[in-house]
């Protein structure tokens, strides 16, 4: 129970449901028990989480306005800044985290959207707050923020009719004389049971069986009142019955039957359903969420996919639940796990700015490194997602990472400096002090060794204001940008 | 514009320069008194490229019947001539780059390369060219294996990857590659100044050089870390690099500055990376309209390989660089209803430089829906493989990079008709 309880393991799950800890969230997460933390991060109300209106509010993170304006549902670069504004400060950090692995599962890239329809129209797609849009629209990542939790085959239904996703896998051009294969074969290929569970023959059924999903214009077109919904259009839709080499239904039938236009969107719903249901989907899925919260330098647990799997299939593919095994089981809280996911940059960057400090820095600072560290949200390279773990890693990115390190610490040192001013007696004070404002693995006796070295490279250790600046930064620099701090 | 200093000097020719206007042969003879100092250039267009767009069968009545919109006429396309099998054979209109080079018999065009079965899967088939293993897809990739044969000491500048992701053929044990998709922004930054920073730099590389046993994750980033910090300077020396032509400003073009200008500085890179995306072309292909998606694509293409083409001549560089590009399949024979083409089979290579015997090689597929040929399957939808595209790398490995092909690619893949290098 010890082991259950212990600061660290808090930390870790903080890291993995979350983006890290603020200080004062690592005071929030020490009251209850682990398991009441995890029913606390995993039982959140999606209607319930909104932090947008402490947007440019004191005390904050800040993002950056241009022109005078913020107008995150229709520039993409401020819908940027907003969803990494609500990382930093949401109650609920498991939404968005969710959010994120629903955004890497079902990888749609705004540059189609908005080559597309345009760029407005492109950043609605992708993640219109409806409450704020005059129309209502609902994008493509709030659908994740909202139904990320709940049944994974009524989230794949909206995924089918989002039409971010009908631009983004040319549902568009799905037409009865020419079906369009790419959705049908992206859903079955990477939205649920994968290579090796399907033939090139489910790939054309499937096409068929997706013709008329297709996108209408309301409003009037070219109109700042122009908006694009989803509509099942009969007269394009293939009636004929299509034939699978698996189940589609329960009685073991292969066959979606013949059916009139008018109900034919129904052998969308019916092949969902399968796939949703079917075994190795949720295998697939338990793999994905092992090397996403659980580890990615190991392949994952056999047993604990089969377990996972099952809860999946037991709850009629409920994703809470799920989520609340993940965190709950041995695996996840061993303390050999801590620390060995290798932090995707959009992790990184706010886990950095929740740990070094971010009033007075703005979230805009954040894009630009982000994408020479290899990752630009709404941006993934392609409907795989993004290529994870040591992927991640190359010597651009890395000199990404320690330069981000650098540019965050430069725009905090005053505040570090003032608050390591009670640790500067000696120079291990001083790395004591900045090593536990971080929430670090053990570090290696010769990198603290190095770091102490470095505090009194220049001089005789003094704890002067001139040498608090300089070595209190330089310390937090080099230990965010060290290769312990790029694991979570 | 001087020729590389490093190769006058190693020839016992000094204070000697080029102008820009240097004919060809005078650059020949510069490079003649250089080093043997062989690179390769791997082009990768991602989303699978449409090969019977690129290079086009513009006498074939079924490729008009098949592609109502988007065959090209036969009045524009550039003519090539004719392959072994007789069938005349254009490039794309906007492939006038390539045209040049080809004209000039340094540009060795390989068609309906593939495997057995093949993969309609981005994915997949790309792991499958990548590995260069259609039966096992998830190991080291090709590139990766030949670098990790390279004996040691291996210079962390040995590959050089020009997009930001690392690709899979680049994938070794041994061997990292550094992805540097910024020139520019390949440098270290600290948040103090002078000494501090000079500090700052050398305790990043320490902390780097620690190689922890029991945790091999971390030891792998330290590894990256310390790979970076050892070859920033060399780096930064060629983010002065204006080369002898203009290169546009496109990711494709401004990655070709790039590697022409590691190649000019003598940076020691054997292996560079180049990608350019959006041949997924499965909507509005464009393949006829001026300004139409696939019209773009092919400018690209041929315009920047061009300017690297002319680049690398005019400094005497040329006999040393070979350009290989791949994609990870063909496309369907037939249009679809969004005048695009979806996933197909086999494609189209190239093979440019000063060492290729240019020319066609393999031959084009009937495309007629009942051919006898065998050259087309999938209900004769899609471009049935001809050439095992195992036997081009195996060319490269053997005849280019002086490697041994047959356990780098796990098998003997040589092919003898493959005379391009």
């Amino acid at each position: 129970m010890q082991l259950f309880n212990t600061t660290a393991l808090r930390e870790h799950l903080l890291r993995r449901a979350g983006f890290g800890l603020t200080s004062a969230e690592r005071d929030h997460y020490q009251q209850g028990s682990y398991t009441e933390i995890v029913d606390e991060l995993v039982g959140f109300d999606p209607a319930a989480t909104d932090v947008d209106h402490l947007i440019q509010q004191s005390g904050q993170v800040g993002v950056t306005s241009r022109n005078g304006v913020f107008t995150p549902n229709i520039v993409i670069n401020d819908a940027r800044q907003r969803w990494l504004f609500r990382m930093v400060h949401t109650p609920a950090p498991l939404q968005e985290k969710m959010a994120l692995f629903w955004h890497h599962h079902f990888a749609t890239a705004y540059s189609k959207l908005a080559g597309t329809f345009g760029a407005t129209e492109g950043a609605r797609m992708m993640d219109a707050k409806p409450s704020t849009d005059t129309a209502g629209v609902r994008g493509q990542i709030e659908l994740f923020r909202q139904m990320g939790m709940g049944r994974f085959r009524d989230l794949l239904v909206e995924v089918a009719k989002d039409p971010a996703m009908i631009v983004w896998l040319d549902g568009r051009t799905n037409f009865k004389a020419q079906p369009q294969e790419n959705f049908g074969r992206e859903l079955m290929e990477l939205f649920t049971f994968g290579i090796g569970h399907y033939v090139e023959a489910d790939v054309y059924a499937a096409a068929r069986t997706f013709t008329g999903w297709n996108l209408t214009l309301l409003g009037t077109r070219d109109t700042p009142t122009a908006r694009y919904a989803f509509n099942y259009n009969a007269a394009q839709h293939d009636v004929a019955a299509k034939t699978f080499t698996f189940a589609i239904y329960a009685n073991g039938s292969k066959t979606i039957p013949a059916r009139a236009a008018a109900s034919g969107m129904q052998d969308g719903i019916d092949l969902i359903d399968a796939l949703a249901h079917h075994p190795e989907t949720a295998r697939r899925l338990a793999r994905r969420l092992w090397t996403w919260f659980v580890s990615d330098v190991e392949a994952p647990d056999d047993a604990w996919v089969e377990n996972i799997a099952g809860i999946y299939l037991s709850n009629d593919t409920q994703i809470r639940p799920v989520m609340r095994a993940v965190f709950l089981s041995t695996h996840f809280r061993s303390s050999s796990r801590h620390f060995n996911r290798y932090a995707w940059p959009v992790e990184y960057v706010v886990r950095a700015m929740k740990e070094v400090g971010y009033v007075g820095f703005s979230v805009n600072d954040t894009l630009t490194p982000m994408l020479n560290m290899g990752q630009q949200l709404y941006e993934p390279p392609d409907v795989n997602g993004w290529a994870l773990g040591s992927a991640w890693f190359s010597t651009g990115s890395m000199l990404a990472r320690m330069n981000f390190a650098s540019a965050l610490v430069t725009n905090q040192r005053f505040e570090l400096r003032n608050a390591s001013r009670a640790s500067k007696a000696t120079p291990e004070q001083l790395y004591e002090f900045v090593a536990g404002r971080l929430t670090l693995s053990t570090i290696p006796a010769p990198v603290r060794t190095a770091l102490l070295d470095y505090v009194r490279a220049g001089g005789t250790w003094t704890g002067s204001e001139a040498q608090l600046l300089s070595k209190t930064g330089g310390l937090f620099h080099l230990l965010v940008g060290s290769g312990e701090f790029q694991f979570v | 514009m001087k020729v590389t200093r490093r190769q006058f000097v190693k020839g016992g020719v000094t204070a000697f320069t080029v102008s820009m206007a240097a004919p060809a042969f005078l650059s020949d003879i510069a490079r003649a008194q250089g080093a043997s100092r062989r690179n390769l250039v791997v082009l990768y267009l991602s989303g699978g490229n449409d090969a019977l767009s690129t290079l086009i069968p513009y006498t074939d009545p079924f490729y008009y019947s098949r592609r109502p919109t988007l065959a090209v006429p036969a009045a524009n396309v550039l003519q090539v001539g004719a392959d072994k099998s007789g069938k005349a054979l254009g490039l794309h209109p906007r492939l006038t780059g390539l045209r040049q080079i080809f004209d000039a018999g340094d540009l060795a065009i390989i068609q309906r390369t593939g495997y057995p079965n093949s993969s309609r899967s981005h994915f997949l088939g790309t792991d499958i060219w990548s590995t260069a293993n259609p039966a096992n897809s998830t190991g080291t990739g090709w590139l990766g294996r030949y670098l990790d044969a390279l004996p040691d000491p291996v210079d962390p500048l040995v590959g050089w990857n020009t997009v930001r992701e690392l690709p899979h053929s680049l994938e070794g044990r041994k061997v990292g590659v550094p992805s540097i998709p910024s020139v520019a922004g390949y440098a270290f930054s600290s948040p103090n100044t002078g000494a501090e920073a000079t500090y700052s730099r050398a305790t990043m590389a320490n902390i780097a050089s620690h190689v922890p046993v029991d945790r091999p994750h971390v030891a792998f980033v330290n590894g990256t870390s310390m790979a970076a910090l050892a070859t920033l300077d060399r780096v930064a020396s060629v983010a002065s690099y204006t080369g002898t032509v203009a290169y546009a400003n496109n990711g494709l073009a401004q990655a070709l500055k790039a590697v022409g200008g590691a190649i000019s500085r003598g940076i020691g890179t054997k292996v560079f990376w180049v990608q350019t995306g959006g041949f997924d072309t499965h909507a509005g292909q464009g393949t006829n309209q001026a300004n139409g998606s696939y019209s773009n694509l092919m400018g690209t293409v041929g315009d920047s390989l061009l300017s690297f083409y002319n680049d690398m001549r005019n400094q005497g560089l040329l006999q040393d660089t070979l350009v290989l590009q791949f994609s990870e399949f063909g496309r369907r024979v037939i249009e679809n209803g969004s005048t695009g083409t979806d996933h197909g089979a086999a494609g189209v290579m190239m093979a440019l430089g000063g060492g290729v015997n240019g020319g066609l090689y393999g031959s084009a597929a009937s495309l007629n829906p009942n051919n006898a040929d065998g050259s087309l399957e999938n209900s004769g939808n899609d471009v049935r493989y001809e050439t095992d595209f195992r036997g081009v790398y195996a060319r490269v490995l053997d005849q280019w990079l002086g490697a041994d092909s047959i356990p780098i690619l796990g098998g003997n893949f040589r092919n003898s008709a493959l005379s391009f290098l």
